[in-house]
């Protein structure tokens, strides 16, 4: 718990670094941008459960193991987007989403 | 920990880490030019560790009520076991003459496996922990085998799109359970139940929540990724994806708003109601104009979520059996469709419907088995699909949704038509120049022997249903 901060201040952080993400992952035309987004959503829900689990519900660790795990999953989630993202890169020459278009209706 | 109760109730999924090494090591120290080796040892695996799941598992949790097992849980455990097996006898000719090549043997197996591996967790969790884990696991592998052929461009951008999608999806689901969460104070399945205030911001969790489930049942806001990733990737994914994904993540969207969110049952009734029917309407309607058939399939397994979701809104044991029977009889349908597109577009390279004029000159069982399936899959009489979809029906009268039907019904019509367009393209139109007379190997034919005795026998011996049945009356 961080003296003079309240749990509405931190969750109204996370809730704005949440769609911060959301934003950018629709907006993007950058496959690697997208990632970036993904990975500040994803963070954002770390942050989440650690502040819950802290201030709201501090008698077990559910939060915070949570948290552990996303950082985890993030990060195998991120290297294989990333090997899918290379097999894009040399099929088409590109990494923009606009050149991703062969299968459409 | 009583190490007996682990291996009593977590079996499943511990014979499946085991073959998953077992092959690894088999793939190791078999000599380059007898890969096919591998792939003979990948089935016989499979095939013991499937006859293995038929015992039923005893009734218990584990680690803190993180992992449930239950008789039901077991027996369809057991059904994706057969699926996936069905799959698998599909796939060795495209393992055999499209990977090996490539030097790759049992790599499509480890990570076919590992997926299932996580829908196994998924459906027995017993807290959001284990729910997201078993997600993770089931999506992961999926997107790495979608981009397996290397030298299409379509295979890349189909895993691309997956990936992605399937991230967004799960983080939006991510911030739905940090709310319930921070509501109910705690992640447990067995304590949100007991919570009773309903707070606003739990119920944009759960929403939140629910949409992440619904992107891999593929429900209509949230479909777009279904057509282009079953169309790029390869078909035997393509099926698996249909199939035993769909039908996990309909059997945890079950366990999720019957137990622990069964207070707001007056939303997620109407929830549902709202995606059923636009769910049927979407799919259906793309299903009319597609041409290719792998996105015909894509388009009508969107609607067929569309009329599962009519049974899942009964929320009783009566909609537990006739959901689990429909799924049963769903895999059985959509494997032997999508088996027949994968072992032509093999064969011949051609996947468009008006390819299939005159299929049934050159090759009639096949064209036979299509149609069995197309017919199953629309719903008419002798086959199974009239049963199961029947049942769903009943649920949602039972429940007082005559309208729901009534656009059901409306709904089974339009897909009717498409249904039959490739039947009448293989059996009542010459061509010519139709596909050309081609032998399955081995393997596919007893998958499709298989497929085809049980969509007929499915449908009849009602045993199976009175199993379910019994199996079901868990979920009040």
């Amino acid at each position: 718990m961080i003296e003079g901060i309240s749990i509405q201040v931190i969750l109204t952080f996370t809730t704005v670094l949440f769609f911060i993400g959301l934003y950018g992952f629709l907006t993007r035309t950058h496959l690697i941008g997208i990632l970036i987004s993904l990975e500040l959503m994803l963070n954002s829900e770390a942050i989440n459960f650690v502040a819950v689990n802290k201030y709201l519900h501090p008698q077990f660790l559910q939060g915070a193991v949570f948290s552990l795990f996303i950082l985890a999953l993030a990060a195998a989630e991120t290297a294989l987007a990333l090997a899918i993202i290379l097999q894009v890169y040399r099929r088409t020459g590109s990494v923009d989403v606009k050149e991703v278009k062969e299968l459409k209706y | 920990m009583n190490w007996e109760n682990l291996f009593a109730l977590m079996r499943n999924e511990i014979l499946l880490v085991i073959a998953v090494l077992a092959l690894i090591l088999v793939d190791l120290f078999t000599p380059k030019a007898k890969k096919k080796f591998v792939i003979h040892t990948a089935n016989v695996l499979f095939f013991l560790f499937m006859l293995w799941s038929f015992v039923p598992l005893p009734e218990g949790t584990l680690f803190g009520g993180s992992f449930v097992s239950k008789p039901l849980i077991g027996f369809f455990k057991a059904v994706m076991n057969v699926g996936v097996m069905l799959i698998m006898l599909q796939a060795v000719e495209w393992v055999r003459k499209e990977l090996i090549p490539q030097g790759f043997a049992s790599e499509f197996y480890v990570l076919l496996w590992s997926s299932l591996l996580g829908l196994d967790y998924l459906i027995s969790s017993g807290d959001f922990l284990m729910f997201y884990l078993g997600l993770e696991l089931s999506a992961l592998p999926v997107a790495a085998l979608a981009a397996f052929e290397f030298y299409r461009k379509r295979s890349a951008e189909a895993a691309v799109k997956y990936v992605l999608l399937a991230a967004m999806s799960s983080a939006i689901m991510l911030f739905g359970i940090s709310l319930i969460y921070a509501t109910s104070g705690s992640i447990y399945f067995d304590d949100i139940l007991h919570v009773n205030q309903m707070p606003l911001l739990e119920l944009v969790g759960f929403v939140m929540m629910v949409s992440g489930v619904a992107f891999k049942i593929s429900l209509v806001p949230f479909h777009f990724w279904t057509a282009d990733v079953y169309e790029g990737a390869p078909t035997v994914v393509s099926n698996y994806l249909s199939v035993i994904s769909k039908g996990a993540a309909v059997f945890i969207l079950m366990t999720l708003l019957f137990v622990p969110l069964r207070r707001y049952e007056g939303t997620w009734t109407l929830m549902l109601w709202i995606l059923a029917v636009l769910t049927m309407f979407v799919g259906n309607f793309f299903a009319l104009r597609q041409q290719n058939m792998k996105r015909f399939l894509a388009f009508s397994s969107v609607a067929q979520a569309g009329f599962i979701l009519l049974g899942v809104i009964g929320g009783n044991a009566m909609a537990v059996k006739t959901v689990i029977y429909f799924l049963l009889i769903y895999i059985f349908s959509n494997v032997a469709a999508f088996g027949v597109v994968h072992v032509i577009a093999m064969h011949s390279g051609k996947e468009n419907i008006d390819d299939y004029t005159g299929l049934y000159r050159t090759n009639p069982r096949l064209s036979l088995l299509l149609m069995l399936a197309l017919f199953s899959l629309a719903g008419i009489p002798p086959v199974a699909g009239f049963f199961g979809k029947f049942f769903l029906y009943a649920t949602a009268a039972h429940k007082g949704y005559y309208w729901l039907v009534f656009i059901a019904v409306v709904n089974v019509t339009i897909s009717l038509y498409y249904y039959l367009l490739p039947v009448r393209a293989a059996f009542l139109r010459r061509s010519e120049n139709p596909i050309p007379y081609f032998r399955s190997d081995i393997y596919s034919k007893l998958g499709f022997a298989v497929l085809a005795a049980g969509l007929i026998v499915i449908g009849l011996y009602s045993p199976l249903y009175e199993y379910i049945a019994q199996l079901s009356q868990i979920f009040q």
